[in-house]
């Protein structure tokens, strides 16, 4: 019989030997997939390489996707380190566009830093209240928070519908239904297409990894993680620390539906998201919840995403090949994570070591 | 009249929602919470409808689409039971992956008409005796067979779930591994199985869609309705025949909208696409504030069982 048993931790460069290995792996796989589609998997491998590296302007679209997941992706980390599964960042993502295009609305004559300050906190505040639901819920009830956080993707979603077709409707849009652009004055500043939200995600990064590592709270959730007990034991308040996570957690979240709305497509609407929220949760775990991996993988996922739809256009290849190649990076390296922390012993093996 | 035109057309929406419904039932009836119905359902659905198009024979079709949805769970399976990986994500990336699939080998399908051997075999047809009984034999028994077969899964989705050992197995394992596996239960065997069976379902929910639902092949054929699959499991509590009646519900929330339009109903048609969600939030919350262990998910839902760590 073959049996599975726990490795030691492994070594920093069997981690990176056995990830690169996987990454490789997954491109041969993918490699066969495209071949039956009829087309040349290297030419299209150098397409997606192209269309993130080609030029300026696509290197500034590669890394305009690279800000919304990451900061995405350090607001479910938050959540997960305390081992509360929050799927919502979807959802939270949709809440927190639907603030700052309040904002927009109720003031639409603020000066710019006033209003993107505004937009920030509004955003931020939609964002954490849509994550306060489900983890109110958990912390009283102890209510399943996954699925209640999925669900509470789809209501967000409904209510955006509800604004685009009804209520926000852009009477001069000619019966499109769409909502009205922001104004000049809401609208992210930017540079050959780099906008303000990177600096915002700069800070957010360095202020997540002092958070995480350093602060009483940081600790608190992380002890909250490995254990509930120890953490009553050390007299940590249980239903406060679930609060403030979930509060950083589906704040950061919201913060991207300002990023989005106000720098990339300037104004609200059901497509926003782009799965991103369920991108960030990937990257999030793939990174071990590490903030310098989760720089580093939103990264590599940006350039997956902006190659896919550069080959779409350019080589009338559909863009849904290079979806199915991110799940199947996305499986050979969930498959790697089990050769970094398990190995198979056999029966023999076994009794010997006895 | 016209109600029970609606409520049949409600049966009909609601039939690929109870198929994969039913399947992820099974699946978390063991303990693993597979998010990739919507994946599962998207392969299903292409998978089925190319076999299907290029055969014309429906049983042809609709094995395919089984054994499609079946393949794409055992990559689910095999990382979640076999290399213990994190149920949610893995999930998640067999939903991406089903979509991705879906819409690269969809692609040539798309605006073909399903065969017409196919379209006529899956016609409604009316049962006789069953058929005839007043306003409920014109709801539920002058569907498809599609529909018809999946009367006859719920009850034997529930008969293999409460009357025998294997359903007793599997609830077993979903609610404490460790007991199971010290009283002599093959545990990864009994998951893989059981998650086999819920990738076939979900296929056969996607191949419905694009077989009998719908007569011309789309873009994006089952377009969200694996989450609300996944949000209906816990509607149902777990429970093959709550889960038929809430299929239904859900169905006929989701055309709903189309026939209040044309009666100018003073609630705004959204609300009626959000009352499924909704309504799955209130059970959760509602299940988890009472004591009935009967009525809450199984135990040990999205946790892997690692032996040696026993």
């Amino acid at each position: 019989m073959i049996h599975v048993i726990k490795k030691d931790v492994p070594k920093t460069r069997d981690k990176i030997l056995i990830r690169v290995a996987a990454v490789v792996a997954a491109l041969l796989v993918s490699s066969i997939i495209v071949i039956f589609a009829d087309a040349n998997p290297i030419n299209l491998y150098i397409g997606i390489i192209q269309g993130c590296f080609g030029n300026l302007h696509r290197f500034a679209a590669t890394i305009q996707i690279m800000v919304p997941l990451l900061v995405l992706s350090l607001g479910v980390m938050v959540a997960f380190k305390m081992r509360f599964w929050n799927i919502g960042a979807e959802g939270q993502f949709l809440m927190g566009a639907i603030g700052a295009s309040l904002v927009v609305r109720i003031f639409p004559n603020l000066p710019l830093p006033m209003m993107i300050l505004t937009m920030a906190v509004f955003s931020f505040l939609f964002g954490a209240m849509w994550l306060l639901i489900p983890a109110f819920f958990k912390a009283k009830y102890g209510t399943n928070e996954t699925l209640f956080t999925l669900m509470m993707n789809y209501i967000a979603l409904t209510i955006v519908t509800a604004l685009q077709y009804d209520f926000w409707k852009d009477p001069g849009a000619k019966g499109m239904p769409k909502i009205a652009n922001f104004p000049a004055n809401a609208l992210l500043p930017s540079m050959s297409g780099f906008n303000l939200s990177i600096v915002f995600a700069i800070i957010l990064v360095i202020l997540a990894c002092f958070f995480i590592n350093y602060s009483k709270i940081g600790f608190e959730i992380t002890v909250l993680g490995e254990s509930e007990n120890t953490a009553r034991y050390l007299g940590i308040n249980v239903t406060k620390t679930i609060i403030i996570a979930a509060l950083i957690s589906g704040g950061l979240c919201g913060l991207v539906g300002m990023f989005q709305t106000a720098g990339i497509s300037g104004a609200l609407s059901v497509g926003i998201t782009g799965g991103l929220g369920f991108t960030a949760i990937i990257v999030a775990w793939l990174s071990g919840l590490k903030v310098p991996f989760i720089v580093l993988n939103s990264f590599v996922f940006a350039v997956l995403l902006q190659g896919g739809s550069y080959i779409q256009t350019a080589f009338q290849i559909p863009g849904s090949v290079a979806e199915m190649i991110q799940a199947i990076i996305l499986f050979f390296i969930l498959e790697s994570e089990f050769a970094l922390h398990y190995r198979f012993v056999s029966d023999k093996e076994t009794r010997e070591v006895a | 009249m016209e109600i029970v035109f609606f409520l049949s057309a409600a049966v009909k929406a609601g039939t690929c929602l109870l198929y994969a419904t039913l399947g992820e039932i099974i699946s978390e009836k063991v303990g693993h919470l597979n998010l990739g119905v919507e994946g599962m359902m998207q392969i299903g659905a292409v998978i089925g409808f190319i076999a299907g198009f290029t055969s014309g024979n429906p049983y042809i079709a609709v094995l395919c689409a089984a054994l499609a949805g079946a393949a794409g769970a055992m990559i689910y399976g095999f990382l979640t039971v076999s290399l213990k990986s994190n149920q949610v994500v893995t999930g998640l990336a067999l939903t991406i992956f089903g979509i991705g699939f879906a819409a690269f080998f969809g692609k040539a399908f798309v605006g073909k008409k399903v065969p017409e051997a196919i379209t006529i075999f899956f016609q409604p047809v009316k049962l006789p005796f069953l058929g005839d009984i007043p306003f409920i034999g014109n709801i539920f028994f002058n569907q498809s067979v599609y529909v018809y077969f999946s009367y006859f899964l719920v009850i034997m989705v529930y008969i293999y779930l409460y009357k025998t050992k294997w359903g007793l197995n599997t609830r077993m394992i979903g609610e404490n591994p460790v007991a199971a596996d010290a009283s002599g239960i093959p545990v990864d065997r009994y998951k893989y199985f059981n998650i086999a069976i819920c990738g076939a379902l979900c296929g056969l929910g996607g191949a419905f869609l694009s077989l009998v639902y719908i007569s011309i092949f789309p873009v994006n054929v089952v377009g969200g309705r694996g989450w609300i699959a996944v949000a209906l499991v816990i509607f149902a509590m777990w429970n093959p025949g709550k889960a038929m009646l809430g299929a239904y519900f859900f169905g006929a929330m989701d055309i709903a909208s189309f026939w209040l339009q044309t009666y100018n109903f003073p609630v705004s048609i959204y609300f009626f696409n959000a009352l499924p969600y909704l309504a799955t939030v209130f059970v959760l919350v509602f299940t988890s504030m009472r004591k009935h262990k009967n009525k809450k998910e199984p135990a040990w839902l999205g946790k892997n069982y690692f032996k040696e760590d026993r």
